[in-house]
């Protein structure tokens, strides 16, 4: 006699077939789940960062909109940045009265373990239309060499 | 007022009525929005618009601010870390108060757009004097 799978059982009203779809149905959505979490790495600490890397350089960009230069601080110590500021409210509090208040003003503090070794006397700095780049340069033990190769032996 | 610490705030998407030819992110801007007697002012923030990239319409009382940027990201870079997405945003409102469309303000500074509605004359509260007679 050949051995079928009950599953497979021709003939029948697989009684497993619900079963079956709604075991599929809690796979995919797992998976939904688990990739969106590794796409999106979320924030949890205020501002979010986006950080790239170049041959020379680490570039790290930030929103910041409403700050003003003078109230961010900006500090490298080993291999850690840290970025400090505040926003303050853009307004005067005269007889005016709120329909909506979405932004929010206050304090903000990060600290961020860079990924790799940066020269510390070469740091740069913008904050342009509400976005902060840091642009910093890798130090020269980290920055990538080339090896020649020689065909003699 | 006391400080607090700032949170992350999640960009919101716009949830687009119908399909658009080209795929593009629209993402909604928090505002705040204020009035005083002469004026309702709205902020949005939109991080990376320079005013060239701003458009601000009123049109049958709807205000539609919409802020668009170039991309920036560095080409020859990789990505080591991204937290937020970049891109054009978009916000529409009914303004329920009579404005006078031809004295409406807008400027981009920092990141935020400031549009100032003034309102217009016969929204002003009148006080009608009762004679006895």
């Amino acid at each position: 006699m050949a051995l079928i799978r009950f599953a497979e059982r021709p003939n029948f009203r697989n009684p497993w077939a619900e079963f079956e779809r709604i075991r599929q149905g809690l796979d995919e959505l797992s998976h939904n789940l688990v990739s969106e979490g590794k796409a999106h790495m979320h924030a949890t600490v205020y501002p979010p960062l986006n950080m790239y890397e170049t041959k020379d350089a680490l570039i790290l960009k930030a929103e910041l909109p409403g700050v003003h230069p003078d109230d961010l601080e900006i500090s490298l110590e080993g291999d850690t940045l840290t970025l400090q500021g505040k926003r303050l409210r853009n307004l005067d509090d005269k007889a005016t009265s709120y329909h909506r208040r979405e932004i929010e003003a206050g304090n903000f503090s990060r600290a961020l373990a860079l990924p790799t070794k940066v020269d510390l006397d070469n740091m740069k700095a913008t904050l342009v239309d509400g976005i902060l780049t840091i642009t910093l340069q890798k130090a020269d033990e980290v920055k990538p060499r080339q090896i020649k190769i020689s065909t003699d032996g | 007022m006391s400080e607090q610490e700032l949170q992350v705030q999640e960009k919101q998407m716009v949830k687009q009525d119908s399909e658009t030819t080209k795929p593009e992110k629209y993402f909604i801007p928090p505002v705040d929005i204020f009035e005083d007697e002469d004026k309702v002012t709205v902020v949005a923030e939109m991080p990376g618009v320079k005013n060239t990239g701003v458009d601000v319409a009123l049109e049958d009382d709807v205000l539609t601010i919409r802020g668009s940027q170039e991309d920036e990201t560095p080409q020859e870079g990789r990505l080591l870390l991204q937290e937020y997405e970049s891109g054009s945003y978009l916000r529409r409102f009914t303004v329920a108060e009579t404005i006078d469309q031809d004295k409406i303000r807008a400027t981009m500074t920092d990141g935020l757009l400031t549009v100032e509605l003034p309102k217009a004359a016969p929204a002003k509260p009148r006080k009608i004097e009762v004679k006895a007679g």
